[in-house]
């Protein structure tokens, strides 16, 4: 008799309607959200802070460099030797001042700036100024040796050489960033979603032996067909959870930001300063030329189905990792140091993704790694960007649901064992003899 | 086939202990069929064995004259005694699950729930959770489900452990009512009593090994001594004693009466029959007590256990 979609039903039912499952799904976007904004607030707060910068040059070589913005204000304190400017930036609290010593030549300037403050100024400020500095000195430097801006304009190339294979396929630097990216977008989600659901699926699979009913239903169902309904049931729970977690979060992320009138978009992390580089050095629309061709040339097709295939097939297969351990298990306390085996190969997928795949996407580590049933979800759907042959990944996907259905079976196998063993150890011989039943 | 249930030469170790050994019972149609033994004898292990929770080493088992196979599930209802239900679920839910997973259809399943709920008289309890309710309502629940798909083959593990009397009696009388309706019970239990009250057919398992099987009446024919219970009274009883032991085996007796002189257990030779005896006492004092002394099951069982 197939029981399967009855205790998938029930498995879901159960998750979705527990109390504690339907406060983490409305309160962590909240949470969340609130989190980001907290960060977004304060991080405006230090920006908007009005600040004085006094600016003593003994040199006259740098003037008007240091141009007003929004938050800082430099005044001119030229007039004044070095201790009464000092006294003075004390004196109104300025945030600080920067001395540059007279000296004999453009040479020896950089040696002699210093700058003068009541506490240590910040990292940002110090590369600004450091910066403008440079630029000057740089420019009165090459003035000086007869070479105009206008001449290192000229000169400067850019070069971005055009690959393409021998079917005709164009590619780009920036089509592998963003085959890097997609990779890794891909394995980041599946690690999230193999912490966050492992967990989830284990206790489920300990469930009946906690409660007791263990006898009840094993005397009804197959193990093997308990052990699948566990983990799909709970799987689409997890899914569904997370598509409300996105879906809540993006109009969270909306309202919070229309209300506080805060950019959230803003916030800046280091690969967006990246990319800002990328494009102020480019211009914009060549930068966004080149990743619209990027994308183009991905095989959008292969890559949706891939990842959906890829993506539930590790997801199970990890999943049933977990329903084996909670098999293995009396109780949960038990569970704790199985964690890292577990993710170890995850974590050595991704590395494999990151420094392999990118430099060789079809040499012999990353071929094989696309293989092994652990590692082929991250892996895999990191090489499919670069252009997999489709036998190869529908091998490596095969390989994977094979393993997915044996980590099934063995669990149910473990299951099945445990409830019948009287407290002692079974000797390998004897587990591998039950295994039969 | 007057036999639901034939379990022929059945063998299981687990490693190096043998959990059963050769053991075979039959379970007549319709019978209540005490499967009784000491801890740790593999009753367990035979009745999971019946619910293909685990396979036999060797021998095979029969239902209905087939060997058992999954379709079989349907046909058994199976209360452990290691049983709980899910805490969180509600009970109406768990038990349309548990009984779907039996192979019923839900509309049906509801119906004969409600029938249930409303002769054992739970029928508000339908929303609640099981943490909420006691462990002997929970039995009560437990024991809903086991019965519910009308299963021919019934086995109970200890089913009146966790119950009050009242309810004790109230599951007794649905097992009795579900034997007369046509099921067949394999009863499984440490309580002799209710073997003497419930069970038509006994089993007793010892250190795996089967040592005893047969109607209970038979049994007991078996077991018993040709000894009478007897209480007596006359005027010279000293005399009458003395010549009841000249004549037979006396033992002394233990049983209550109001004022008898003389009490004994009389054990009687083969040739003689109860009448014999009854006309040399009814000639010696007047006899106000006079019973065939019946081993009960407690006593087959200890001494049969106590024998091997």
């Amino acid at each position: 008799m197939n029981h399967l979609p009855l205790i998938i039903k029930r498995e879901y039912l159960t998750k979705v309607k527990n109390k504690s499952f339907i406060v983490m799904t409305f309160l962590s976007p909240l949470i969340m959200i609130a989190l980001i904004a907290v960060v977004v607030y304060l991080s405006q707060l230090n920006n908007d802070k009005q600040r004085t910068i006094s600016v003593l040059d003994e040199t006259g070589h740098l003037e008007g460099v240091f141009q007003n913005t929004e938050n800082t204000t430099y005044t001119n304190l030229n007039d004044l030797d070095l201790e009464a400017a000092k006294a003075l930036v004390k004196e109104r609290e300025d945030y600080g001042l920067l001395h540059i010593a007279k000296v004999d030549s453009l040479e020896d300037i950089s040696d002699n700036i210093k700058f003068y403050s009541e506490e240590s100024p910040s990292l940002s400020i110090m590369s600004s100024l450091e910066r403008k500095i440079e630029e000057q000195l740089k420019e009165l430097k090459l003035r000086k040796d007869g070479v105009s801006i206008a001449m290192i304009e000229s000169s400067e190339t850019d070069i971005d050489i055009v690959q393409e294979n021998f079917d005709g396929e164009k590619s780009s630097k920036e089509g592998n960033i963003i085959k890097l990216i997609f990779g890794g977008i891909a394995g980041y989600l599946l690690f999230m979603f193999i912490i966050i659901y492992g967990n989830m699926i284990m206790r489920s699979v300990i469930e009946e032996k906690t409660s007791r009913i263990i006898e009840v239903i094993i005397s009804s169902v197959k193990p093997v067909q308990l052990m699948l309904g566990k983990i799909i049931g709970t799987s689409l729970a997890g899914i569904t959870q997370f598509v409300i977690w996105v879906i809540l979060g993006g109009v969270l992320m909306i309202v919070v930001s229309l209300i506080l009138g805060i950019n959230l978009s803003e916030l800046q992390t280091p690969q967006q300063e990246m990319i800002n580089q990328a494009m102020q050095s480019e211009g914009g629309q060549a930068f966004a030329q080149k990743v619209f061709i990027g994308l183009g040339n991905l095989p959008i097709v292969n890559l949706i189905i891939a990842f959906l295939f890829f993506f539930i097939g590790g997801y199970l297969l990890y999943s049933s990792l977990y329903a084996a351990i909670g098999a293995a298990v009396d109780n949960e306390t038990d569970t704790q140091q199985f964690m890292l085996p577990i993710l170890m190969p995850l974590i050595l997928a991704v590395y494999v993704g990151v420094f392999t795949v990118i430099e060789d996407p079809h040499g012999t580590v990353s071929t094989v790694f696309s293989f092994i049933p652990l590692t082929s979800p991250v892996v895999m759907l990191m090489r499919i960007p670069f252009g997999v042959p489709l036998w190869q990944q529908g091998l490596s996907l095969l390989l994977l649901i094979g393993t997915f259905m044996f980590a099934v079976w063995f669990a149910a196998k473990i299951y099945r064992v445990g409830i019948l063993m009287y407290g002692k150890k079974p000797t390998y011989k004897e587990l591998f003899k039950w295994l039969k039943y | 086939m007057n036999d639901l249930l034939v379990a022929d030469s059945v063998s299981k170790n687990f490693g190096n202990f043998k959990a059963l050994n050769q053991v075979s019972i039959a379970v007549p149609k319709g019978s209540i069929f005490g499967l009784l033994g000491p801890n740790g004898a593999g009753k367990t292990t035979l009745i999971r064995i019946i619910n293909q929770i685990t396979m036999p080493d060797e021998g095979n088992v029969l239902l209905d004259g087939q060997p058992l196979k999954p379709e079989h599930i349907k046909d058994i209802g199976y209360l452990p005694e290691e049983r709980g239900l899910y805490k969180s679920m509600k009970v109406g839910e768990q038990c349309l699950y548990l009984a779907q997973l039996k192979g019923l259809g839900k509309a049906e399943a509801k119906s004969r729930l409600k029938y249930w709920f409303e002769k054992l008289e739970i029928g508000d309890w339908w929303n609640k959770k099981i943490q909420e309710l006691s462990k002997g309502q929970a039995q009560k629940i437990q024991f809903i489900v086991t019965v519910l798909h009308q299963p021919k083959l019934l086995i109970f593990d200890e089913p009146f452990s966790g119950f009050d009397p009242i309810n004790a009696n109230l599951i007794k009388d649905e097992i009795l009512q579900l034997r007369d309706e046509g099921a067949t019970v394999i009863f499984s239990t440490h309580r002799m009593e209710s073997v003497e009250e419930l069970c038509d057919h006994i089993a007793l398992i010892h250190k795996s090994n089967k040592v005893l099987d047969g109607k209970l009446n038979d049994i007991k024919r078996q077991y018993k001594t040709n000894t009478f219970e007897v209480g007596l009274q006359s005027n010279n009883s000293d005399a009458v004693l003395t010549e009841i032991k000249n004549k037979f085996e006396v033992l002394p007796a233990t049983f209550r009466n109001l004022n008898d002189d003389i009490k004994l257990n009389i054990k009687i030779n083969e040739n003689t029959s109860s009448n014999d005896l009854l006309t040399f006492l009814t000639s010696k004092a007047e006899v106000h007590h006079f019973v065939e002394v019946i081993p009960s099951a407690n006593d087959i069982f200890i001494q049969t256990v106590k024998n091997n």
